[in-house]
């Protein structure tokens, strides 16, 4: 009999949920990690937790998911710098601003609390915005955090339930209940969870495209910005497949330091940084707030998100019985961890699940795309 | 705009020499670098002396000058825009500069180890204290322990004590068994020889203890006392100033920047100087510690090697490998010992941007790790002060160098030629 039962492939935040959450079900659980906990996907991105309503299925997981992020909050130790920030979505004009509201009923629908804020209740809320804009909606219980002491926190508690990470090693094959290292060795568990976040080496056929983003950090001005801003326009050009798009969205840390981006761009694997792209993400980013070209940048980083065509994640069983999948979250996977998790560690123990896991199975898509 | 033939970053001996012997040989040249003048640090211009001449400096910026190279200064590279363009910061605007052939000249900073109390004010690098004093910056009367390791703390201490400091004593940790054969082999190079004991005159009464180093410093709201130690007695000296550092790292994030390989971290070069990356070279202490001598006959092979003109002269290969022997028998005399690795406690700061203590760190497998989980290494100095202290007391290499080198107004990555007035963090 194999010595584990779960076998969860990288340590970033969505594989230390999946560690944790096993481990509570008393599962006996290794994680294998080839470079730092937390320090792929997870640490590239800002850490943003957010309610999104591209689709039904995406609301339904984001808000769950926010849900045990606001449960656990009391709990995280200091240094995930939990902070229930809330998101301010955009208008910059009333085209934008017929979104607002029609976003406010879909939210409230699904039970979201979300309140709409005029001209003049944006410019109190965040000063340093420019004027002119038509206003906002408010999504209070939306959260930041630090995503690598996050999963660090996670990984923690699982090891506190028994779970065993195994450092340094790098997965050459994984299926059928085995797990071959590039160093030669191998270990066996009833069930492999890939949660290798943009890295699809092992499944080079999964449906998981990468797309790339920057982001940047100034020095710490504390006070400057309250809220994590996002601009409405951001879901025009966020769900656009194939073209390159940037978008003003900007979070503020506790340090007092400021993450400013986005950008997406497909079929660019490097980490280089395209400084086009920078450029007119940071030009969108002063067009909404004027003082940012001032502020110190102190560093600028790429990194890759794990997009399907749904933008949906793939969460559940393959055709390989053993080879389970907690993949693809796109921009979403800080938010979603926690409930990935769960639906993860349902799907493996054939429990009913709070949520309709149907629309993440990875089955949706043509199955032989998800052969080993 | 046309691309420079050859451009070098740095105006210490290894750039000025390479932007000579370039120019020289038809190069159009240009140097840039982010000081007012020619000299890099161990050249800088003293501006409350500025007839004392350094012959050898005087002999290198004159022949500088004379071949037609031209200086760039006050310009700080803080990004590389494309492969072969480079953003400099030049008083609140920026600037591109493009190149055929690029000659790094990038110099060392001071190594600091963390020890309790080095955070006070009133504790300096020793390097650092002395560009202070040559900025005008009054050490009259001031009594100062210089201690650390390495051959600068002997002229910053007569230095100091020509400016009418007190210098009370030189605590050199490495111990006089393990410095001994260094000075013996500096009968081989009179010159260096002759510099050393004028440093050693200079001194005065000031005595030199060898085998000697600090474990901490005291004071509330500034330094008031050092506490020492031979590793048999423990002994404290009340000082106004602490003059402190531990030999010298090198400078290689651009290189890093621009893809340049490193080993045992150093940039690696070939015989003429090239990096991995080709028409890229490098001289000087980035490839490795081993002084102005060194940094001379690297700079001048690299110029000539950038323009073209091979082969190099054999005189000035032999003239390098003797540099390298005499860098590695550097490095070997004042190599630290393990108890200065340990002086640290679980509360002392190592990072300083970011607040980050040695307790912190011990956890810690890597400098990724430490980076992302703590912190440390992420505030406005990138990691340059901390970084030489990480990988001396754990062996962390540092893995990779993220843009901007310098912190710069956003601003600075939308229009590299406007013109930008400088913020005031914070």
């Amino acid at each position: 009999m194999p010595a584990f039962d779960l076998a969860i492939i990288g340590a970033g935040i969505v594989g230390c949920a999946c560690a944790l959450e096993a481990a509570r079900a008393g599962l006996r659980v290794v994680i294998v990690e080839r470079g730092v906990v937390g320090g792929g996907t997870t640490a590239a991105g800002m850490g943003h937790v957010v309610v999104m309503d591209d689709s039904p299925a995406q609301l339904a997981l984001t808000a769950y998911s926010r849900s045990l992020w606001r449960t656990l909050a009391p709990q995280l130790p200091a240094d995930v710098e939990y902070e229930s920030r809330g998101t301010l979505w955009i208008a910059a004009d009333d085209e934008e601003m017929t979104e607002v509201f029609s976003k406010q009923a879909t939210y409230a629908r699904a039970g979201i609390t979300s309140q709409v804020l005029d001209p003049r209740g944006l410019a109190e809320a965040e000063p340093y915005l420019r004027s002119g804009l038509a206003g906002a909606l408010l999504v209070p219980d939306d959260g930041v955090l630090y995503p690598p002491v996050a999963a660090e926190y996670f990984l923690s508690e699982a090891r506190r339930l028994g779970a065993v990470l195994l450092p340094g090693h790098e997965v050459g094959r994984c299926g059928k209940g085995r797990i071959q290292f590039t160093n030669g060795a191998s270990i066996e568990a009833e069930r492999i969870l890939l949660a290798s976040g943009a890295n699809i080496d092992l499944l080079p056929s999964l449906p998981i495209q990468k797309r790339k983003g920057h982001l940047l950090i100034t020095d710490r001005y504390p006070g400057v910005v309250s809220h994590q801003l996002v601009e409405l326009g951001y879901l025009k050009s966020a769900h656009k497949l194939t073209a390159d798009s940037v978008a003003f969205n900007i979070q503020p840390r506790l340090t007092g330091q400021l993450l400013i981006g986005s950008s997406r761009q497909y079929g660019d694997d490097s980490r280089e940084i395209n400084h086009a792209i920078l450029r007119s993400m940071l030009e969108r980013a002063i067009e909404y707030m004027p003082c940012l070209k001032g502020l110190s940048g102190i560093r600028v980083w790429t990194g890759h998100r794990a997009a399907t065509a749904d933008k949906l994640p793939l969460i559940g069983p393959t055709a390989d019985p053993t080879l389970f999948l907690a993949m693809g979250f796109e921009g979403l996977g800080i938010t979603n961890a926690p409930g990935a998790a769960v639906l993860a560690v349902d799907a493996l123990l054939g429990r009913a699940s709070a949520i309709d896991a149907a629309p993440y199975l990875p089955s949706r898509i043509q199955q032989e795309a998800v052969h080993a | 705009m046309k691309p420079m033939d050859v451009l070098v970053v740095g105006a210490g001996p290894a750039g000025l020499a390479a932007a000579t012997a370039a120019s020289r040989n038809g190069c159009r040249v240009a140097v840039l670098d982010d000081n007012p003048a020619a000299g890099g640090q161990i050249w800088r211009a003293d501006i409350t002396r500025p007839h004392h001449e350094d012959a050898a400096r005087s002999a290198a910026i004159a022949a500088f000058h004379t071949s037609g190279a031209a200086l760039l200064p006050g310009r700080r590279i803080v990004d590389v825009r494309s492969p072969s363009t480079l953003l400099a910061e030049a008083g609140g605007h920026f600037e591109t500069y493009r190149w055929d052939r690029l000659i790094l000249g990038t110099g060392a900073r001071e190594r600091f180890l963390p020890f309790p109390g080095w955070t006070l004010p009133g504790v300096f690098g020793a390097g650092g204290l002395q560009a202070l004093v040559k900025g005008g910056y009054s050490v009259s009367g001031k009594r100062i322990v210089v201690a650390g390791t390495g051959p600068l703390l002997l002229a910053v201490a007569a230095h100091l004590r020509e400016y009418g400091a007190s210098t009370i004593t030189v605590a050199e940790q490495a111990s006089a068994l393990q410095i001994l054969p260094f000075a013996v082999s500096l009968m081989r190079s009179p010159g260096k020889l002759l510099q050393g004991a004028g440093y050693r005159k200079a001194l005065g009464d000031t005595p030199y203890q060898t085998g000697c180093w600090p474990i901490s410093a005291q004071g509330d709201e500034e330094l008031r006392s050092v506490t020492l130690t031979d590793g048999k007695r423990t002994w404290t000296i009340e000082c106004d100033l602490l003059a402190c550092g531990f030999h010298l790292a090198p400078n290689t994030e651009l290189a890093q920047l621009l893809g340049c390989t490193l080993q045992e971290g150093f940039v690696r070069v070939d015989t003429q100087q090239q990096t991995s990356v080709p028409n890229i070279y490098c001289a000087g202490e980035p490839t490795g510690i081993a002084g102005v001598d060194a940094a001379q006959v690297q700079g001048e092979i690299a110029g000539l090697a950038a323009a073209d003109c091979n082969p190099i002269p054999t005189s000035l290969l032999a003239r390098r490998a003797k540099e390298a022997a005499f860098g590695r028998r550097l490095t070997h005399a004042f190599r630290l010992r393990p108890e200065v690795l340990k002086l640290a406690s679980q509360e002392t700061i190592v990072c300083r941007c970011e607040d980050v203590t040695f307790g912190q760190l011990q956890t810690r497998s890597n400098w990724t790790d430490a980076k992302l989980h703590t912190r440390c290494g992420m505030g406005p100095c990138q990691g340059r002060i901390c970084g030489a202290a990480t990988e001396a007391l754990f062996g962390w290499q540092p893995t990779s160098v993220r843009a901007p080198l310098f912190p710069v107004p956003v601003a600075a990555f939308c229009d590299e030629t406007s013109s930008l007035n400088a913020p005031s963090a914070r």
